[in-house]
């Protein structure tokens, strides 16, 4: 008997005659995924001072390095933080979001902004990365936010507009936990109407928040139980007290200790039970098939991706990134041409910059030229006066030594003469400077006054330009 | 240190590197229970597996089949072989079955490809095949990009494709390395040599050598590759693994008393070929390779290395290959 030639749904179940091994798979799925290591990333969004950092102290039994923020932010913004820790041989890489400054400003629109933009930001990168044409998504570090702790200021009222508007504009992005912080404040039976109130103003609201899983037989009654107890009450601390001869995390009243571990005292137990031991694998899958897939379906219609073409038609792949990549060459052309225009546009005004520069040097250089023009007759016309001084110096000279010699053929030859001629230099070098105006000989003295007007013309000719 | 993230709306704000295992855990918190959670959600969903057998007729590849999965997987059983025609071209059939053990439900798709090798003019018989693997891929790269996804795209990709060596005892013949030199870049293909009861073990340990020195030389790849080898461990698990390949198989699905026991065999007048017995054939470790050990890690392979090398030249070519007429075939659900 053999079924039909099946090509669709309809598969036979076959009857195993003896172990083939299947069993196995899970425990290869699981180990392979114990090699690379598990991501978690908790979002912690909550007045300043409400316990945000010593809850999560608290949950996972370590301090983490959180300095402590004061109350008068400008704006509201986020700090992320990433541990490695590790348990047996599972290795997480928690990551750890709280908003700096939510609640202090005295105008709270903008509050959830920064919020919203940090999630969109997770997701986009993602996206980027599993649109890349050569990605690795296999190794990839996920961002994505798996979990929004939202907490609740323990008024015992109701819930702030503030947290209305905040959660409403995060639900469709995020897996939202609401839960009371500093829960010590409120007494057993407030709490109890409290958590009514904030439950009921969530619905009638229409805020989603995260469900517990109640598919699961397994964990289905849990979660059901769980799912009535919230927004938990949770309380945090670091601290351990001595109660009944053990140390616990503890708060220290005069009126009594609140012990964190306490179910009576508060629903932190519940949390870390139902954050991590149960639904940690349902959060980061929620995150990914739910809130990813809607933001990437989003923001790919933004994009300009259709499933369907203009006439309905199912567009193929190849067309989509085809008309995609049309547009994107044309917007890089356009891009390139700006480009090119500025760099033209630059380059003339630095023609321009450079060209009167040039000229400026051009006209002093002009300047300077004329000045030397200028200096250089002026020097030529001194050369010429003292030139035709010497020139009369000389004269005068030649015809005071006829004088002279003249004079000297009547008198007796004295051989003191060199020694009078140097004595009586200084007295006749003066007589004949002031006589001289002949050029042709050419003796020591005037040699030396030469040298001077040498000297003197040439220094000038030293100027600065 | 902590670092304040500046004003988003312009580049996406990524945490920083993570800080080394500074976090001193006091106590027990319940971070390993996740395994337990994705054990329970693996359970649930399922998996599947996709393999293709591939080599001519006789070589015993529905026999095998029926082995591995301990059942009448191929249609064919002893009688049915020498009345059906042999097909005039390479035939692709992908078959369906679910198999649960343990808890553990499996979709094992079993792609027959009767005609192959089988023809006088044999060339480029491998085409079809190519041609179907990449269709698979397609078929995923389509899905994948749609704005509106499925929650899980129906995985129909070849995830492993056993090739049947004839056991000549001598060396591979042209068909083979003509084959698994042009599949071995698309798809994980695991060299078998079939009939192994016609070689004694001497044989046999010469063959094999002869068949991986001339894979090494004509530049084939079958897995696990060496080049994907994650770390140390990997490695010399594989190094083992890959050193007693091609695997010399026997299968049956007939029943004999051996010993007082009941087990897998053939019986000729010279004895009875226990086909689970380490010391007749390498049949279970076959079996352990193929699905107890390195089932998850052949479609990972499958899914992060061939898929995405067929993604990015199918992106980058931009309209290098023509689109493909995709004919519906069986929904299988993915668990990735």
């Amino acid at each position: 008997v053999f079924s039909s030639d099946i090509q669709n749904d309809g598969c036979r179940s076959l009857s195993l005659s003896g172990h083939v091994g299947v069993d196995s798979l899970p425990d290869q799925l699981v180990n392979k995924s114990i090699k690379q290591g598990f991501c978690f990333n908790i979002l912690c969004i909550g007045e300043t001072g409400i316990g945000k950092s010593t809850l999560i102290d608290s949950l996972f039994n370590t301090s983490f390095d959180d300095p402590v923020s004061t109350h008068f932010q400008p704006n509201v913004r986020l700090r992320a933080q990433t541990y490695e820790l590790q348990e047996s041989n599972v290795r997480l890489k928690l990551t750890i979001v709280s908003t700096v400054g939510f609640g202090d400003q005295i105008k709270k629109e903008e509050s959830y902004q920064p919020i919203v933009d940090y999630i969109d930001a997770q997701f986009e990168a993602y996206l980027q990365e599993e649109l890349k044409i050569k990605r690795s998504l296999h190794s990839y570090h996920d961002t994505r936010i798996h979990v929004c702790l939202y907490f609740i200021s323990p008024t015992g009222h109701s819930l702030k507009s503030l947290d209305l508007l905040t959660m409403k504009s995060l639900d469709s992005k995020v897996n939202i936990i609401p839960i009371i912080g500093k829960a010590d404040s409120v007494s057993k039976t407030e709490l109890q109407k409290f958590k009514v109130k904030l439950m009921s103003e969530l619905v009638s609201n229409g805020v989603q928040i995260y469900q517990f899983p109640t598919d699961d037989e397994t964990v289905s009654e849990i979660n059901a139980i769980m799912n009535g107890h919230l927004p938990f009450a949770v309380v945090g601390s670091t601290e351990e007290v001595k109660v009944e001869n053990k140390m616990v995390k503890a708060r220290q009243y005069p009126w009594g200790i609140v012990q964190v571990e306490d179910e009576n005292h508060c629903d932190f137990v519940k949390l870390r039970e139902m954050l991590i031991c149960t639904n940690m694998e349902d959060l980061r899958e929620q995150t990914h098939a739910r809130h990813y897939e809607l933001y990437r379906r989003c923001r790919l219609e933004e994009m300009g991706f259709r499933d369907t073409g203009p006439e309905n038609k199912p567009v193929s792949l190849q067309e989509a990134y085809e008309a995609k990549r049309h547009e994107f060459y044309i917007e890089m052309q356009r891009k390139e041409e700006e480009m090119r225009q500025v760099f033209v546009q630059r380059v003339k005004e630095k023609e321009a910059i450079l060209k009167e520069a040039e000229q400026e040097i051009q006209a002093k250089f002009e300047h300077l030229k004329r000045l030397h023009q200028e200096e250089r007759l002026k020097l030529e016309k001194n050369r010429r006066v003292l030139e035709d001084e010497m020139a009369m110096f000389i004269k005068k000279k030649a015809a005071a030594e006829l004088l002279q010699t003249q004079a000297l053929v009547s008198t007796p030859v004295n051989f003191k003469k060199d020694k009078d001629r140097k004595k009586d230099q200084g007295f006749r070098l003066e007589l004949l400077c002031f006589d001289v105006r002949d050029e042709q000989t050419v003796n020591v003295h005037g040699q030396s006054e030469r040298e001077k007007l040498e000297g003197e013309r040439n220094s000038p000719r030293e100027f600065q330009i | 240190m902590s670092e304040l993230v500046p004003e988003p709306r312009q580049k996406p704000a990524v945490p920083m590197k993570p800080m080394g295992i500074n976090a001193n855990l006091l106590g027990y918190i319940g971070i390993d229970t996740i395994i337990e959670q994705m054990r329970k959600k693996t359970m649930k969903t399922g998996f599947d597996f996709n393999i293709m057998v591939v080599g001519q007729s006789g070589l015993g590849k529905s026999t095998l089949v029926n082995t591995l999965f301990k059942s009448q997987v191929s249609r064919k059983s002893s009688g049915w072989n020498r009345e059906e025609k042999i097909p005039k071209t390479v035939e692709i059939k992908a078959i369906g079955h679910v198999i649960e053990e343990g808890g553990v439900k499996m979709k094992l798709t079993v792609i027959d490809t009767p005609g192959f090798g089988d023809q006088i003019n044999n060339e480029n018989c491998w085409e079809p095949i190519e041609k179907y693997i990449n269709e698979q891929y397609e078929k995923f790269l389509k899905e994948e990009v749609n704005i509106a996804r499925k929650k899980r795209i129906p995985d129909t990709r070849v995830h492993c494709c056993l090739y049947f060596i004839s056991p000549t005892g001598h060396s591979l013949r042209p068909l083979d390395l003509e084959f698994m030199k042009h599949l071995s870049k698309v798809v994980n293909i695991i060299p078998v040599i079939a009939k192994a009861d016609t070689m004694t073990l001497e044989e046999k340990t010469e063959f094999k050598q002869r068949v991986r020195k001339e894979l090494e030389v004509n530049g084939i790849e079958f897995y696990p590759q060496k080049e994907f080898d994650e770390d140390l461990e990997d490695k010399t698990e594989n190094d083992k693994i890959r050193e007693s390949m091609p695997f010399a198989v026997v299968g049956s699905d007939k029943e004999y008393q051996v010993n007082g026991k009941r087990v897998l065999g053939r019986k000729t007048p010279w004895g009875i070929i226990e086909v689970e017995n380490l010391t007749h054939c390498e049949f279970a470790l076959l079996r352990d390779f193929v699905i107890r050990t390195h089932l998850q890690d052949l479609k990972e392979v499958t899914h992060n290395i061939h898929y995405e090398t067929y993604r990015a030249k199918r992106l980058n070519d931009n309209g290098g290959l023509p689109p493909m007429t995709v004919e519906t075939e069986e929904n299988h659900e993915s668990n990735l």
